[in-house]
């Protein structure tokens, strides 16, 4: 299916839902549709987008806004989807997909982590690659490294770096 | 005897947790698997991963786009070369440059050998799990010949950055292909000795067959890709389906498990589907030595490399399954967001599914034929 084709379907399966980002051959979708949505991509006849490549959050940069990209691929229709949501900095909820695709399960928790995604209804949102005491998200743009760890000092040396 | 039940109750057997790992030998690195059991069987099962994590993502944001490269050398330090190639494949489609035919045609050939390289100490250390001492040694043996080859590339024997945007760091070196025929030659034959001596061996295959077995849906939901996807017979790999660089000028076939010692996607499957890719590499070898062409192979080289606002994802075939590379520009020399997506990462993640029910030996058996490596998952 080519990308205007899939936009069709779904703007008549889920009304206002979704917005293609034309430029990216991307779909904004709203995180309150999401899981409606979700459903269709992996159901539909058409679309059978069953396989879940990846999944990438990402901070804006602009201090208002996280992101998650859902890169989507169809292992018998061959076709490709790439998923945008976005939301903002204060309330960063976004339903969770985990029940659909398996693979979300770790990489909403990897998310969770660096960006600080919360995903509503994940079994087990825990932190995935750092000490669950650990204190902030290292991926978001306004981070900043703490001065140290259980009494362990963290240098700052840039001498390599810039 | 009755008094005892009286006392005691009717015989119920405790649940016990048990840690294996972070240091334990068969879990190929600092893996640590949580494990509920009754008696001697699995009933939870929880990896807990991290413990080699190194900010790559994080790094990268603080790199311009060419000193990201020996970084992802350490992600997978097994197949260091698909990591380079796999990076500099999301660069090169991001900003749409023209690679050289002599170019793709090295990073093929050194691409087959380090698929070669990493099913070997995968396969080695697989049997090595199960108590195969001597299958060990010998692919050990054949994998050194393939590092001098490396070596005499690069100079580097693990760690290669030989892979760069737009070409390679240096052309081949005068007799490396003479080299790298003879090691085929010599390497094909011995793919027979190892199923001698492991893949026909009637304890490995009792101890693989039918245990941990994974269906084709439930493989492609949990997101495997690579070898431990073909187990479970799904007919998929990016070199045939979605060909970069030139895997569409050889004619080689794509190994899928087809249930022979037991059930379709058993650990005993994913296993020769490995086996049956390194004579698919040979294949390739010997077709690429044959026709490569000459040419420069650093002028496609851009002198300044800085992506135009925009994001791509790109996808290579390792020899651990689908490295995916997630990259956003802003335009400027450093990438604004560099996501990477490890096959090892979803791979292992399918553990908790399969592992119940198992014994704690079998769980080495299913880690070691998910062929993982902490490296890369953690990042």
């Amino acid at each position: 299916m080519k990308f205007k084709e899939i936009i069709k379907l779904l703007e008549i399966r889920c009304p206002g839902g979704s917005a293609p980002i034309e430029e990216r051959e991307a779909v904004l979708v709203q995180p309150d549709k999401w899981l409606e949505i979700a459903q269709i991509l992996k159901d539909d006849p058409d679309l059978t987008l069953d396989s879940l490549m990846c999944l990438s959050g990402y901070d804006k940069g602009d201090g208002e806004n996280l992101g998650v990209a859902y890169n989507f691929h169809s292992m018998s229709k061959l076709h490709k989807l790439e998923i945008r949501i976005e939301v903002s900095i204060e309330n960063p909820i976004i339903p969770s997909i985990s029940q659909i695709w398996k693979t979300a399960d770790w990489h909403e928790r990897e998310a969770y982590d660096m960006i600080g995604i919360q995903f509503d209804g994940h079994p087990n949102l825990q932190r995935m690659l750092l000490p669950d005491d650990w204190v902030g998200h290292p991926l978001r743009k306004d981070y900043e490294t703490p001065e140290s760890y259980h009494d362990l000092t963290i240098p700052k040396d840039k001498t390599y770096w810039e | 005897m009755s008094e005892v039940i009286k006392e005691f109750g009717a015989v119920s057997a405790e649940e016990m947790s048990i840690n294996m790992g972070p240091q334990h030998p068969s879990t190929h690195g600092v893996l640590r698997l949580k494990i509920q059991t009754d008696g001697e069987i699995i009933s939870k099962i929880e990896p807990v991963i991290g413990y080699l994590h190194r900010c790559f993502e994080k790094h990268c944001e603080n790199l311009t786009y060419e000193q990201i490269i020996p970084f992802t050398d350490r992600c997978d330090y097994i197949a260091a070369m698909h990591m380079n190639h796999a990076y500099v494949l999301g660069v090169e489609k991001l900003m749409e440059i023209e690679i050289p035919e002599r170019v793709e045609y090295i990073r093929v050939i050194v691409g087959e050998l380090q698929r070669i390289a990493s099913h070997l100490l995968a396969l080695g250390t697989f049997g090595l799990d199960l108590g195969a001492i001597t299958p060990f040694t010998w692919m050990f043996r054949d994998r050194e010949r393939i590092l001098d080859l490396f070596e005499s590339l690069c100079g580097a024997r693990l760690l290669y950055n030989y892979i760069w945007v737009g070409g390679i760091s240096h052309d081949l070196p005068k007799d490396f292909i003479k080299r790298t025929k003879e090691f085929v030659d010599y390497f094909e034959p011995q793919i027979d000795e190892y199923n001698g001596l492991l893949t026909e061996n009637k304890i490995f295959i009792e101890r693989t067959a039918d245990v941990g077995v994974i269906p084709p849906e439930v493989a492609i939901n949990f997101g495997l890709t690579g070898p431990q996807l073909r187990g479970s017979g799904v007919n998929w790999d990016l070199r045939k389906n979605e060909p970069y660089s030139v895997y569409d000028k050889f004619d080689f076939d794509v190994a899928v498990g087809d249930g022979r010692m037991g059930t379709v996607g058993d650990c005993w499957d994913r296993y020769y589907v490995k086996v049956i890719e390194m004579w698919e590499s040979i294949k390739i070898l010997r077709q690429a030595l044959a026709n490569i062409p000459d040419g420069d192979v650093k002028e496609g080289i851009p002198k300044k490399i800085r992506p135009a606002a925009g994001e791509v994802y790109s996808r290579f075939e390792s020899a651990r399954g689908e490295v995916g590379y997630y990259i956003m520009s802003n335009g400027k020399p450093k990438p604004f967001r560099v996501k990477m997506r490890s096959p090892a990462f979803c791979n292992l993640s399918i553990i908790s599914e399969i592992g119940e029910g198992w014994m704690i030996s079998d769980v080495v058996a299913i880690l070691g034929s998910l062929d993982i490596v902490l490296g890369e998952i953690d990042r």
